[in-house]
């Protein structure tokens, strides 16, 4: 669906944190924000979902942990079982101590492989991607706010200036 | 606004810096070209890394019988310098995890280098296991993988084998979050760069980083719970390290202090390394307003601090050692028979630059000095290599029999392979320091206003200003 946005650039993430709440009370929708760092407070801000990486992380570090007991269990038990300095070998529980280190590698290696890998996806970022940042200079020292236009163009316009945007431009979003 | 910070913390960030001054200081290097003393220094380290290459191809095709290794000393500098390097790889990692939880915002000038160490570090570290393998094209073994000898797994019972799971997550983990980090950095080059090949490179690496509202809250997370899984995975790897050691039967190596030992041995020597880098980056790429006086002397201080528990571990080593009476631990790394013995001056070695040279440190003039901590940093880098030096070599040199007690001579080839390794972590370095944004921009922004000298000049004023109002109107 076609329609026009706004884009209005600010110069400062404490101008920017406080327009936002403004144009979110003037009843506007805003639908991206492209800033240079991370800005405390935006997501908030702006109403954003707090984030489930966290949670993903622990079932992902689950997921090691269920794999690591899987794989030594059948490697070092069912398998082939060996007396290895009189260890026993007939038992996975009584020759758990010995695995303590790798189950605990495991866990870690797939909570944090997978929340990455997660991160990357959900984000759509990865290798050969292009970027969309619609301004270069909003990695630098600009932030940039997208809002969707509806009704005068003009009122919004000084609206949005009166926040504190320093330039503003409408284009047409695909 | 949060950006309040007490008057009382020195600025991490000195100078009137915007936020276009801070992209333009960490695009500097990149952007430039490099002077004379790059060429030199990357020179010196390339031919010295080319050493290592023939050291390392001489050995591959002869076989470890190059090295000076007997009988009885079967281990040496190959695992002396696979554990120094380790322990090296163990800053950066602390100082962007636990630094991370500990919310120190200090962290933020010199963690994306402490981590690139770590990462170069790890790389020589692992390269030491896999050549005493003596046929390394089996070194995929080590892996639990079906394969041609029928059911035959690998041996999970096993300290070595729990050191490749350890060394392999720790390695894979920390390129990850390093990486992650990088992002927004390598975004902020793209966008400035003026070349389009350099502009297509940066767009590669930085994976179209766009650095909106929705990712920015993913990266914190995942900086967060990284940071949370990195700190007990950086203490595990080094504990895995030492029960390489504690859980055989050698005197002098089954020892149940080794853990703690090893791990703050670790970042002692690690944060060694950081400060020897990066108090002559600081120079060379002109961060002297990212990395401060105030950084150098925290670093100082946890310096001080691990060298205080590994110097407990050595007197407990010593007394333990002493009171049990027993004839074989009078040979020891840490013992009377040690201290007098043909390897008196490894003993004395270690001592002095761990023990001694380090307690400099408490002076404040000389922890807030560029040029002693450098010094200092240097010697501790030297005192670490004889600490694991020590503890292989002395201990294995005197065996329960006296018919078995001998000495290690290093080869040419030993010796190669050791400066060949440290050409390569500085060829890696070196590049890093010319390709890469060396400091974390888009983190020390996001500080900026808390801890910059001029935000922080101004919230003083206005604090000031408060303080006259209010006691004019008292009056």
């Amino acid at each position: 669906m076609s329609h026009k946005i706004i884009r209005a650039i600010y110069d400062d993430d404490d101008v920017l944190l406080k327009a936002v709440k403004e144009i979110r009370a003037n009843g506007n929708n805003i639908e991206e924000i492209f800033t240079p760092f991370p800005v405390h407070g935006l997501d908030k801000a702006m109403g954003l979902k707090p984030t489930k990486l966290a949670i993903l992380a622990f079932i992902y570090g689950l997921i090691g942990l269920a794999f690591a007991v899987w794989m030594m269990q059948y490697m070092m038990i069912s398998d082939w079982p060996q007396n290895i300095g009189g260890k026993p070998s007939f038992s996975f529980v009584e020759n758990m101590p010995a695995f303590v280190p790798v189950l605990f590698e495991m866990t870690v290696f797939f909570a944090a492989h997978l929340m990455v890998l997660t991160f990357y996806m959900r984000s759509k970022i990865w290798p050969f991607q292009v970027a969309s940042n619609p301004d270069p200079r909003t990695t630098d020292d600009k932030f940039l706010m997208e809002v969707t236009l509806d009704g005068s163009a003009e009122d919004l316009t000084s609206f949005l200036k009166n926040t504190g945007a320093t330039e503003i431009t409408i284009v047409n979003n695909q | 606004m949060s950006h309040y910070e007490a008057p009382i913390r020195n600025p991490l960030i000195l100078g009137n810096k915007s936020y276009h001054d801070v992209s333009n200081d960490i695009a500097r290097p990149i952007e430039s070209k490099a002077n004379k003393m790059w060429w030199i220094v990357f020179t010196i380290s390339l031919i010295a890394f080319l050493w290592g290459i023939g050291a390392i191809a001489y050995t591959i095709g002869t076989g470890i019988g190059v090295w000076g290794l007997n009988n009885k000393i079967n281990w040496a500098w190959d695992i002396t310098n696979f554990v120094w390097w380790v322990g090296i790889g163990h800053a950066g990692t602390l100082i962007s995890a636990v630094l991370l939880l500990f919310r120190q915002k200090w962290r933020m000038g010199i963690n994306r280098s402490a981590e690139a160490m770590t990462i170069f570090a790890v790389f020589q570290a692992g390269l030491f296991p896999l050549i005493h393998m003596g046929r390394i094209w089996n070194g995929y073994w080590v892996m639990p993988i079906p394969n041609q000898l029928g059911t035959l797994w690998t041996n999970f019972n096993s300290p070595l084998l729990w050191d490749v799971f350890a060394i392999s997550t720790y390695l894979s983990v920390s390129l990850v979050f390093w990486w992650t980090g990088l992002l927004p950095d390598f975004a902020m080059i793209r966008d400035r760069a003026t070349k389009p090949f350099q502009k297509k490179i940066y767009s590669l690496l930085s994976f179209g980083w766009s650095g909106r509202a929705k990712d920015w809250q993913r990266f914190e997370e995942v900086s967060l719970v990284l940071a949370g899984l990195a700190t007990p995975l950086v203490l595990s790897v080094h504990t895995i390290v030492s029960f390489d050691f504690a859980t055989s039967v050698i005197p002098g190596w089954h020892s149940t202090v080794y853990p703690p030992y090893f791990v703050a041995g670790a970042v002692f020597s690690g944060f060694a390394m950081v400060l020897t880098l990066l108090i002559i980056m600081r120079k060379v790429s002109n961060l002297e307003a990212y990395i401060t006086r105030d950084h150098i002397e925290n670093m100082s201080k946890v310096i001080l601090v691990t060298c205080w528990i590994v110097a407990t571990a050595y007197l407990s080593e010593f007394f333990v050692g002493w009171y049990s009476g027993s004839s074989y631990e009078d040979f020891v790394y840490l013992s009377i028979g040690a201290a007098s013995g043909p390897y008196w001056w490894a003993f004395w070695a270690l001592l002095i630059c761990n023990g001694m040279i380090p307690q400099l440190l408490w002076f404040k003039k000389i922890r807030r000095s560029f040029i002693w901590t450098f010094i200092i940093a240097l010697f501790i880098n030297i005192g670490m290599w004889f600490e694991r030096f020590d503890i292989i070599v002395i201990n294995l040199s005197r065996g329960h029999l006296p018919a078995t007690w001998t000495r290690f001579e290093p080869t040419f080839v030993d010796i190669g392979i050791f400066i060949g390794t440290i050409g390569f972590f500085f060829v890696l370095f070196l590049l890093y320091a010319r390709t890469f944004p060396v400091v974390a921009q888009a983190e020390i922004k996001s500080i900026l206003k808390s801890s910059g000298d001029n935000h922080k000049r101004n919230t003083e004023k206005l604090s000031n200003l408060v303080k006259e109002k209010r006691e004019a109107s008292k009056d």
